[in-house]
């Protein structure tokens, strides 16, 4: 599609009732849970306007979550590119230590109103994880979260976290043992105890009305990085930039840039071993679309239509499907997708950490692996925002073992 | 009339109930599969039910997804499904097939080629658990143009309202889910299972099959009073798993008392004896 069909689109129309964001999402969910969403979708229609959700949404992310996150500018990064000036969206510095709680903030909330004791969540990386069992500690509800068996291990230190809240961290041993597992195996406790839990969704994937939902709750990442950058330059970014695993941290990035014709956007997904090696985590760049956890969207699958295992080195990349909105963003040409390696996202972890003294996520650091390529093709007078969506605690076994420290 | 229409009429003029058991293809063997379908016929299967096996079946319990993985790793596709109920065909002309599986490897092979090669095949029904009919309007068309039984899913969370689409689109039967949960796991509460199915019965002019939580005899038997068809799935599988290492004699001769124990549960209830 063209540029000036984009002009046209009156982005805030998105989804539609269905869910659907052209042919992407919808609902492909089991009978058995076809009414728990249909009651969420109208109870969220409800509230999400609704004043006094909004206030006591904002009281939280400000005194809770400690928003707004700074922008804050890499000078001495953005002088050893020699290019573009880029600006970092400290999600990292968010309450948990990444975007995830802004989502499940939200989504606890609405648990409340809908009278539910019991919060489950599926997590890779365990950011998700963590920020569902603090805000279930904080509410006292009970909490359970889905995580595959490989992940367990190379997140420990998010483990621990969890457990300490309260939670109980149930690890899956089924399939690839990654994120993709932990979200059946969330879906089938959800449609087993439907009457008293609460599904809080990581990103903005699963069944409608979670895509909508989550986006809504993370887009005021993007909200408070346009004006920021108005604010500090005067001027909005040329670029905006993030991670893409389901898809969170990049839709609440760029929700409030899509009508900004001038602004490009790239999202930046788990190029794992290289995508001409069947070793990634890229279904945007590489996949084809399908029907997985509920909507339709860009999947990681053989020629029979079975969802093939991917590899990243971070766990919350490590997943073969997409938020639909992305895969709709990607085929009328809103949006554009690259991958970094394992390798290259190494790299953009230790430029940031050494020449900016800030540790991100390995997940994070996919989107940074990218600005090195494209910020010194860039003027220096233009501007790049990045979503620095976490920090990198939790991957410190991993890295020590990378970069051959003692842990 | 499409054979599950006929069998279920020739069922109900007798006053019989229909047993419809549950395999995953391709488990434990997919060379033993037919053989498997043709033994259930002999032990008193009306109906059959095969599952597609797909790499992510959200809906299904531990037994169930344990047999999908026994037949991913053989690499079944659900091209292979269709060449075995073309094979089944070739020895038995009247008993209804219907396959249960997810929308993506359908997709996967287009929704129109799936439809003309399954009726090729001699399949009569197709069950999508992640297919609602909000979302299948285009798809259940299809299938229903080359003749294919579109059966829904129905759970005892379904409000009446969603009811009417379900009326409209599906054929064959319904599905009643005896239970909130995964495939063999949990067990149905008879009391709850007919009132939802008294209620079901008011808008859905279609045999009722009621499955998920029938785990025994004793089960089957109370399902029979109030649906005209019994499913079981999860149990017959545990078996299969048990001889997953055996050669196929054993496997059916391992199924046999099984299939007896529900096939006299349900005529029992037919004849309103006690069991
Ligand atoms: C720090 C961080 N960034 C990004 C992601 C990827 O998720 P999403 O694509 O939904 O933002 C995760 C997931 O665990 C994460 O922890």
């Amino acid at each position: 599609m063209s540029n000036s069909n984009i002009q046209t689109i009156d982005f805030s129309q998105y989804p539609d009732k269905h869910g659907h964001f052209g042919p992407f999402g919808g609902i492909f969910a089991p009978e058995t849970l076809m009414a728990p969403l249909e009651a969420l979708r109208d109870q969220y229609e409800m509230v999400k306007d609704d004043p006094a959700f909004k206030a006591e949404l904002l009281k939280d992310y400000q005194d809770y979550i400690g928003r707004p996150t700074p922008l804050y500018h890499a000078k001495r990064w953005s002088d050893h590119l020699g290019g573009a000036q880029i600006f970092l969206k400290r999600e990292d510095l968010n309450h948990t230590g990444a975007h995830k709680i802004n989502n499940t903030i939200g989504q606890a909330l609405l648990a409340k109103r809908l009278g539910k004791t019991r919060i489950i969540a599926e997590t890779g990386a365990g950011q998700h994880g963590v920020a569902s069992a603090t805000v279930a500690a904080r509410l006292g509800l009970e909490c359970v979260v889905y995580m595959g068996a490989d992940d367990v291990v190379r997140q420990a230190p998010n483990v621990a976290r969890m457990k300490m809240l309260g939670a109980t961290v149930v690890p899956v041993e089924s399939g690839t043992r990654t994120l993709k597992d932990a979200l059946n195996e969330a879906m089938r406790d959800w449609v087993t105890n439907v009457d008293n839990t609460f599904y809080i969704i990581g990103t903005v994937a699963g069944p409608h009305p979670y895509p909508m939902m989550v986006r809504d709750f993370q887009a005021i990442i993007g909200q408070e990085a346009r004006q920021q950058m108005l604010d500090q330059e005067g001027a909005l970014p040329d670029v905006v930039m993030a991670c893409v695993g389901g898809g969170s941290n990049a839709m609440g990035l760029f929700h409030a840039f899509l009508p900004d014709e001038s602004v490009r956007i790239i999202g930046v997904e788990a190029g794992g071993d290289g995508l001409d090696t069947q070793r990634h985590a890229a279904p945007l760049c590489k996949g084809t679309p399908g029907v997985l956890h509920g909507n339709r969207t860009y999947l990681m699958q053989d020629e029979a239509g079975q969802i093939m295992g991917t590899h990243s080195i971070s766990a919350g990349l490590d997943y073969p499907g997409v938020g639909p909105e992305l895969a709709w963003l990607k085929d009328i040409g809103r949006a554009e997708f690259v991958a970094a390696t394992d390798d290259e996202a190494m790299a953009g972890w230790r430029d940031v950490t050494q020449m900016e003294g800030i540790i991100s996520a390995l997940e994070t650091s996919h989107a940074l692996a990218y600005v090195m390529k494209l910020a010194p093709t860039m003027a220096k007078t233009q501007r790049i925002i990045i979503n620095l969506s976490g920090r990198g605690d939790k991957d410190m076994n991993t890295i020590a073992k990378i970069e051959g420290f003692e842990f | 009339m499409n054979r599950i229409e006929a069998r279920f009429a020739s069922l109900q003029a007798q006053q019989k109930t229909a047993l419809i058991p549950y395999i995953t293809a391709g488990d434990p063997h997919p060379d033993m599969t037919v053989a498997l379908m043709h033994h259930l016929v002999a032990q008193g299967a009306d109906l059959l039910e095969l599952g597609v096996p797909f790499s992510d079946p959200l809906a299904d319990g531990p037994t169930i997804q344990k047999a999908v993985e026994r037949a991913l790793a053989h690499r079944v596709t659900l091209r292979n499904v269709l060449a075995m109920v073309t094979k089944f065909r070739e020895r038995d002309d009247q008993t209804p097939v219907i396959l249960m599986g997810y929308l993506n490897p359908i997709e996967a092979m287009g929704e129109a080629e799936f439809a003309k090669s399954a009726v090729a095949a001699g399949l009569d029904g197709v069950l999508t658990v992640d297919m609602p009919p909000e979302e299948s309007v285009g798809y259940h068309q299809t299938l229903a143009e080359q003749g294919l039984a579109c059966v829904f899913l129905v759970s005892p969370t379904t409000p009446s309202t969603r009811l009417g689409a379900i009326a409209e689109q599906g054929k064959g039967f319904v599905y009643y889910v005896s239970l909130k949960g995964v495939t063999g796991v949990g067990q149905a509460d008879a009391g709850d299972v007919a009132s939802h199915v008294a209620a079901l019965k008011q808008h859905v002019d279609l045999p009722v099959g009621i499955g998920f939580g029938v785990r025994d005899a004793q089960a089957a038997y109370k399902m029979a009073q109030h649906g005209e068809a019994v499913i079981i799935g999860s149990v017959l599988v545990n078996i299969i798993e048990q001889y997953q290492q055996a050669g196929l004699d054993e496997v059916l001769a391992a199924l046999t008392p099984k299939m007896a124990e529900f096939r006299q549960a349900i005529d029992a209830a037919d004849k309103g004896e006690s069991l």
